[in-house]
């Protein structure tokens, strides 16, 4: 497809950038910032899930930290069951093997994101966004009041799972597996943009009377796409777990849905590395102006308001101006 | 005589005390252009709606290739053949006009659940799109967005989008609205070719392109058809003359 | 003994029913008559615990920190409404909904900022101490069934300035049609500011109400902000009378389930576990409620759009 140069310049820059972070922060012994690229990353991946529905399809989505968390969960207990060599469930072991609790975790996200869009894509506007985040609410609860894996303390993941080939527990190993998790995220995002499938998503964003009137039913659309995008949130959710080696329902929370939006939002709504931009600088932000203050959120709040008031587009909008549909 | 394509008996449709469509029962044959005209307000858009699935009827049957497809959605009428254009152009507006007719060009061949090839760089769907553009005369245009071009070149676009659908009968809801008078003198051209194709039932106020290409009129007041019959008989009709072409002079 | 409980737990619903209509109908007005979608509604209910509860400390009278809540809301939605809230009637949804949450983030900042991170208590007036017996025994608290007093008076109150009043008339017509409400010559930036601050008053109230109940703390209006949420969603986005049943059900509902499920499961399995498991059943119950209320009528029970 053709693009728009400048954005492809500004994309590269920001692979690059993100990749160089790791390896310059460990030449010069600051093993923080590798931490702190990876935690870029992984919110990047989670953004892309959520571009997808919310970028492409138009659908605001305010309750994907329910896929962020399942995906959490999901290495969370694994890892737990293995820890503790005790079965899981119908005799089932637990594992430490991120291969299988990925693909567990990006299941779970499907049936989880088709069973919350039967439902709410019956619905648009303001009552979807309303009841998407109602049923993040409800699973945000219903790890809070569940007393196996921690309740609200949460579940710690005493030893990063691991990965064939690869040690996990070497931070710089550990972001190039979850940068290239990104990366191959943003291979999908392109192509299923660029497919039959994406041209009726963007449709049904554009306008669902005419995509009907083609001959497409909008319903099925959406909800393959909101199946999609919750199946990439909750790989990042697993991600996410291992990097802290921690989860709690803080993963499930409302504010975890507001920032995956305020993510995509700073870089660029629908744009193929808004998730990317946006999460850098998100995550920048968030360490520079919570070093200076305590109260950064404040700050953050201000810069949001000033976002969405004065200056739509996004970083990836700003520098490489409006997008092109071809 | 052969069957109709489309089949409308005794339609009913009520808003609260408002009968919008009262007892209407209406046909479309192979090769015809049937047009409906009426005053402002007199329900044939809402009547469109019916027909195209948008609005559910109150009452009575739509037969469309001798099938009932009263209970079928939007979608579904699309893919049976129903091609209809909206009185208000509906597109999508950050499309450019060769998407949005390949977007049909798409729904036509089957599935929109293909992932994986580029749609920019398949053949298949944009060749028969431009040669849906060039026939409305919009090829030099396949470029713009739908929402830069002018309001005649959307109804067009909307035109094109009906042809590259493969239409079995067409819905046009006043295609010439808003035109200028040169448009309206080659969408009437069009519009008389495209009748050998599939059927048209046009709902249109440009009276010089009802009498110029209707084979057949229905005058629709008050949600109720009050007479059907050939240009001359309408003409010539003292109801109608008194309900409606009095009215407007 | 059985029946009392019974009792307390279904007042106990409806007190926390009330007190959710108070959010809902702010939220559900705002969004009938501009249109807009408000997160920080939340930050409303919580300006109005802490004025009621600082004002309360600094004068020793409960009833001058109500008048505060009061006074505080109202003033805190009528400023974001002229400052902020004003440029947000014609962006679509997405818009609405991120510039207020960064309004919640300078909100909640902001007060921590003020007031610390440590919670502030609010006692219960002296008159409203006591309790009233119960049929079949027991006794409630009199302050929970004010609540409920205040939150019937206010729907009524609600129903008459809606129904009876000039500014109920303009508030019907502007939700029906801005252009003809425009054309009538009302002055629609005013009629704006008003109706938000109504909501931000009703808001600042439950706080308050709730505030002497619970501590006031910083994110205390963003559970009951999802909750009225759910009940307006489940009432019908714009209908008043729909934030009223929603809020009923959803009270009663999630207070019930609370405490009968537990119940319900120890009949079948041992006492911890059916604690727990009733426990996190019971936490979504009122969703579960939601998805069948809207699988059944996608526009919610009392749609005002007919």
């Amino acid at each position: 497809m053709m693009g728009n140069p400048r954005e492809s310049i500004l994309n590269l820059v920001l692979v690059l950038a993100l990749a160089a972070i790791p390896l310059v922060a460990t030449g010069m012994g600051e093993p923080f910032y590798v931490t702190l690229a990876t935690r870029m990353a992984i919110l990047a991946l989670a953004a892309v899930g959520l571009n997808f529905l919310l970028g492409l399809g138009g659908l605001v989505s305010f309750g994907h930290a329910a896929f962020f968390g399942i995906g959490g969960y999901v290495a969370g207990i694994a890892a737990t069951h293995a820890f503790n060599n005790e079965p899981l469930l119908f005799g089932l072991p637990g594992t430490n093997q991120m291969i299988v609790i990925w693909l567990v975790a990006i299941l779970l996200c499907g049936l989880a994101a088709l069973a919350i869009g039967v439902i709410s894509l019956r619905t648009s506007g303001v009552y979807f966004i309303m009841i998407t985040l109602a049923f993040a609410q409800m699973i945000y609860y219903f790890a809070i009041s569940w007393p196996a894996y921690g309740g609200e303390d949460g579940l710690s993941i005493y030893v990063r799972n691991g990965f064939p080939g690869v040690n996990t527990l070497n931070g710089l190993h550990f972001f190039y597996l979850c940068f290239g998790l990104l990366l191959a995220a943003l291979a999908v995002f392109s192509v299923l943009r660029n497919s039959r499938f994406g041209a009726a998503l963007e449709a049904s964003r554009q306008n669902q009377q005419r995509l009907a009137a083609v001959g497409i039913a909008p319903f099925r659309v959406k909800l393959v796409a909101f199946a999609i995008s919750g199946m990439i949130t909750g790989l990042a959710g697993a991600l996410f777990a291992d990097l802290n080696r921690f989860v709690s329902p803080s993963m499930l929370s409302w504010h975890m849905s507001g920032e995956l939006i305020v993510l995509i939002i700073l870089g660029g709504t629908g744009r193929l590395f808004g998730p990317v931009a946006g999460a850098m600088v998100y995550v920048l932000f968030e360490f520079y102006l919570g070093g200076i203050t305590e109260r950064w959120q404040f700050f953050l709040g201000l810069i949001l308001l000033g976002v969405v008031l004065f200056a739509r587009g996004g970083v990836v909008g700003l520098i490489a101006g409006k997008a092109r549909h071809g | 005589m052969a069957e109709p394509i489309l089949e409308i008996r005794n339609l009913n449709k009520s808003f609260g005390a408002l009968k919008a469509t009262d007892n209407v029962s209406l046909d479309l044959r192979a090769g015809e252009i049937h047009a409906l005209i009426g005053p402002n307000g007199a329900g044939k858009s809402t009547l469109i709606h019916q027909i195209a699935g948008s609005l559910r009827p109150g009452s009575g049957t739509i037969r469309f290739l001798g099938r009932d497809i009263g209970a079928l959605g939007v979608p579904e009428r699309t893919r049976l053949g129903l091609g209809r254009t909206f009185q208000i152009s509906s597109l999508a507006p950050d499309y450019s006009a060769l998407r949005n007719v390949m977007l049909a060009v798409q729904a036509r061949q089957g599935t929109s659940f293909r992932f994986l090839k580029p749609v920019m760089a398949d053949r298949s769907l944009r060749e028969p799109a431009l040669e849906a553009l060039e026939r409305v005369g919009l090829a030099e245009r396949a470029d713009v967005p739908a929402a830069e071009l002018s309001h005649g070149e959307r109804r067009q676009l909307e035109i094109a989008i009906a042809l590259a659908l493969g239409s079995k009968a067409f819905l046009l809801d006043e295609p010439m609205a808003g035109m200028g008078p040169e448009g309206s003198k080659a969408l009437t051209t069009f519009l008389d070719g495209l009748r050998a194709e599939a059927p048209i039932l046009l709902v249109e106020h440009d009276m010089d392109a009802v009498f110029a290409l209707a084979d057949r009129i229905s005058v629709l007041v008050y949600g109720r058809i009050i007479a059907t019959g050939t240009v001359d008989e309408i003409r010539h009709n003292p109801d109608v003359r008194q309900a409606y072409l009095g009215e407007e002079g | 003994m059985q029946t009392a409980l019974l009792i307390e737990q279904i007042l106990n619903g409806l007190q926390f029913g009330v007190m959710l209509f108070l959010m809902a109908a702010g939220l559900t007005l705002i969004f009938g008559v501009m249109g807009l979608i408000n997160l920080a509604h939340g930050s409303l209910y919580m300006i109005g615990a802490f004025a009621c509860a600082t004002v309360a400390a600094a004068t020793g009278s409960f009833w001058l920190g109500l008048v505060a809540s009061l006074a505080a809301a109202a003033a805190a939605g009528a400023l974001v409404e002229m400052t902020v809230i004003r440029r947000l009637y014609d962006r679509d949804h997405l818009d609405q909904v991120l510039a207020t949450f960064a309004l919640i983030l300078i909100f909640s900042e902001g007060t921590r900022w003020v007031f610390g991170s440590f919670p502030l208590y609010l006692d219960i007036p002296p008159l409203l101490r006591g309790a009233l017996p119960l049929p079949g025994g027991g006794a409630y608290p009199a302050y929970r069934l004010a609540i409920i007093g205040v939150g019937i008076a206010v729907a009524v109150g609600l129903y008459l300035l809606i129904s009876r009043t000039r500014l109920g008339m303009r508030i019907r017509a502007g939700e029906s049609d801005r252009e003809m409400i425009a054309a009538l010559g009302v002055d629609i930036r005013t009629l704006y500011t008003v109706v938000f601050a109504l909501g931000a008053a009703l808001a600042g109230l439950a706080g308050a109400l709730v505030g002497a109940l619970q501590s006031v703390q910083v994110g205390m209006g963003e559970p009951v902000l999802i909750l009225a949420f759910v009940v307006i969603v489940i009432g019908g986005i714009g209908s008043i009378k729909g934030a009223l049943v929603g809020a009923v059900l959803v009270g009663v509902i999630d207070t019930l389930g609370r405490f009968l499920l537990p119940v319900v499961f120890a009949t079948f399995m041992d006492a911890s576990a059916a604690a727990g498991i009733g426990a996190a059943l019971a936490s979504m119950l009122i969703y579960v409620f939601m998805a069948l209320v809207l699988a059944i009528r996608p526009q919610g029970l009392f749609s005002a759009q007919g």
